[in-house]
């Protein structure tokens, strides 16, 4: 039971049944509806998206964070993290985070309720002018001001991840919001979460099927530590970001410094699976005709967007080295 | 997802904070792993005791508070913080204990326990042979039935105990099956180390303290009473000690957290930082600290749900062995060309002495190539061979 009462039943740090429950939910729609087909259309096709938007506005996906008087499930992070988790498994080519997880809290009425239902999508610019999906969105959030895409003055770059269709804008955007980067950080360390899962499974899997030497290279044991590092950097950035989640459900002091460790985290965990996903694989994992790269690509992508390991881990030590107080220590 | 603490677990947390404010030793106690240290952290340990704190997850009956898992997890928190002793009970209370509660009979239970947490018995842990390290398997120490002593004879070595010299007895695995192998035919063995028939010769450690001990045993008369579990069931017994001793117990964040602030606190005292690096090195240990705790509450309200440790606890060994190597490497390097001072004032010294515990922690426990075997095998799934 998901307990929000200060002072109630104590530290209890597992989702709800119901959460779980919707978890399970999103991670079976796509399984079935975004195999690793569509994230490879989306390369290619007009839109660089899956056409799935409107059914995951219906699935509840997208209005998550809205209130339910707009449509929405007037929930908090803590109902979004696990499905944004599923978007990364699945490799979701969609501006989930940027939609779900930033711009619906800040839409007012009408605006949050089309969002809720997937009727439009909305986007945002990266704090480095980066805009993804700008040619297939009805807004883009602009620092602090919600925009129309054709108002812009946009450039279309390609990024490694082809089914990112990436912009960008100029002047480079600021935003006085720091909970919606906080927000942005946080889906995105969600979503690296999910990828990073995703190849581990699917490597563990590779590695019981191929034979060399007569038995599975599995059995070898450098390609077992390879496998149980990325184990260990998983089991460590998962509570991580859950923690995170809660803080900024709760809009806990602490919050911008739990997102940067749950990104900083999340990030080198996808880095390192996409890195041993790739050696365990050897040269069919080096291959665009093979699907590991779908993801791996995805992972350097968002391992750097929103601040990567490195520029996170110098905010927290800014917070802890360098201000006035001990850090926080129970 | 609730991560607030009740009203009674922060009453709690306050009362631990202030009696061991007011209790713990000052200056810190000589080390423990010495014959003077380890006798002044016996009289630390029945001051423990006798305020109820040496035990707090255990029943009251045998000196402890009923305590919830979370309540164990603060109290560490508050020990550590306060930079309290280390605990030379540690192997009877964290590796023995947990085995007692879950297979010991109540007969051993009432005659071990109360005794093994008021230092009045202290244990020490016979795992390791000279053939038998991280293959466990390969223990060739015996026991032969004796029915006319009432019990078990006893032969063989165990090597590496961790304050052997000291302890009065030993808990460990013996061949009782002769024609069983690996890890069938062992049987788990509560021993007197006062027995006639056992020798103890210690062995000086990296540090310079006699923290290990070679243990001889000859013909050593151990009564049925003193057998845990079943006889020819050790493997099993003794795996039930190991799972806590790589999961929850052994080692809880508390240790880390207050090791980061102590770290965090030597950068402060410098204000000359020549190398930027070494900033970040600070901030890494202390989040990775901090990710511990919350993968620490992660499980306790897995297991507090109903759930057990599995092989996962794998993944905690190496996660806090190889931060606290970590951790430690770079106080080191704060400190840089004083670090090999070891006879410094203040809290100096104690760096080079925590660096040098803390490289035995990727060994100690199962080394971390088996527990990355372990995660490989047990969590992941992979071909043993």
């Amino acid at each position: 039971v998901c307990s929000v009462s200060p002072g109630g039943d104590g530290v209890r740090f597992a989702f709800t049944d119901h959460q779980l429950a919707m978890r399970d939910a999103v991670r079976g729609f796509l399984e079935k509806e975004c195999p690793p087909k569509v994230v490879r259309d989306a390369w290619t096709n007009d839109t660089g998206r899956s056409g799935l938007w409107s059914r995951l506005g219906e699935l509840g996906v997208l209005g998550v964070l809205a209130p339910e008087a707009h449509g929405g499930f007037g929930g908090s992070f803590l109902d979004l993290v696990l499905l944004l988790e599923e978007t990364g498994r699945a490799a979701l080519p969609e501006p989930v985070v940027e939609h779900a997880a930033v711009a619906v809290p800040l839409l007012d009425g009408a605006r949050a309720e089309a969002a809720a239902a997937g009727d439009i999508t909305v986007t945002v610019a990266a704090p480095t002018g980066v805009v993804p999906n700008a040619d297939t969105v009805d807004l883009v959030l602009v620092g602090d001001d919600f925009a129309e895409p054709g108002s812009l003055q946009l450039r279309q770059r390609a990024s490694v991840d082809g089914s990112r269709r990436l912009f960008v804008i100029e002047p480079v955007p600021t935003s006085t919001d720091g909970d919606a980067f906080d927000r942005a950080a946080l889906g995105i360390a969600a979503q690296l979460v999910g990828l990073a899962a995703h190849m581990l499974t699917t490597t563990v899997a590779y590695a019981k099927e191929r034979r060399q030497f007569g038995v599975p290279i599995g059995s070898f044991q450098a390609v077992k530590h390879h496998l149980a590092n990325v184990a260990l950097a998983l089991e460590f950035a998962r509570p991580v970001v859950y923690r995170a989640a809660w803080s900024v459900a709760h809009g806990d002091d602490g919050r911008s410094v739990h997102v940067s460790a749950a990104k900083a985290r999340a990030s080198e965990a996808a880095l390192l699976a996409g890195r041993v996903a790739l050696q365990v694989h050897g040269a069919i994992g080096y291959t665009t005709e093979y699907d590991l790269h779908l993801w791996m690509k995805r992972a350097w992508a968002l391992a750097a967007s929103w601040g990567d390991a490195a520029w996170h881990d110098g905010r927290v030590g800014r917070a802890i080295l360098d201000a006035d107080h001990s850090p926080k220590e129970q | 997802v609730d991560l607030t603490f009740t009203e009674s677990e922060e009453a709690f947390r306050a009362e631990a904070r202030e009696w061991l404010e007011a209790n713990v030793p000052r200056p810190p106690l000589p080390s423990g792993d010495t014959r003077d240290g380890f006798a002044r952290h016996k009289e630390w340990e029945r001051t423990l005791f006798d305020a109820r704190w040496a035990v707090v997850s255990w029943p009251e009956e045998y000196g402890g508070r009923d305590a919830s898992l979370m309540e164990w997890l603060i109290f560490e928190e508050e020990y550590y913080r306060a930079g309290a002793p280390q605990r030379v009970t540690q192997n009877g209370i964290f590796l023995l204990a947990p085995t007692l509660f879950e297979l010991g009979t109540k007969e051993q239970q009432d005659r071990i326990l109360a005794k093994m947490a008021s230092a009045e018995e202290t244990w020490c842990q016979g795992w390791s042979e000279p053939n038998a390290g991280s293959d466990l398997a390969g223990i060739n120490s015996r026991a032969v039935r004796n029915d006319a002593g009432g019990g078990w004879r006893l032969s063989g070595q165990k090597t590496w105990t961790t304050r052997g010299a000291f302890c009065d007895r030993l808990f460990g695995l013996f061949r009782t099956d002769p024609d069983a192998e690996r890890h069938h035919g062992l049987t788990y063995f509560l021993v007197d180390l006062r027995a006639e028939g056992v020798t103890v010769r210690p062995v000086e450690r990296l540090d310079g303290d006699e923290g290990f001990a070679e243990v001889f045993l000859d013909d050593v008369l151990v009564p049925d009473r003193d057998v845990l579990g079943a006889v020819n069931e050790g493997w099993r017994v003794a795996m039930a000690t190991t799972g806590s001793e790589r999961g929850l117990t052994l080692r809880s964040p508390g240790r880390f957290m207050a090791a980061a602030v102590r770290l965090i606190e030597l950068y402060r005292a410098q204000t000359d930082h020549a190398d930027p690096t070494v900033r970040d090195a600070v901030v890494r240990a202390w989040m990775d600290a901090d990710a511990y705790r919350w993968q620490t509450f992660w499980t306790v309200t897995r297991l507090m749900d109903g759930g057990r440790t599995g092989p996962e606890a794998s993944l905690v060994k190496i996660f806090w062995s190889e931060l606290d190597v970590r951790l430690h490497e770079t106080a080191l390097r704060l400190l840089g060309a004083d670090a090999e001072l070891v006879d410094a004032d203040g809290g100096e010294a104690a760096w080079m002495k925590g660096w040098q515990f803390a490289l035995s922690g990727p060994i100690y426990a199962g080394t971390n190539e088996i527990q990355r075997n372990v995660v490989a095998e047990r969590v992941l799934g992979l071909p043993r061979r």
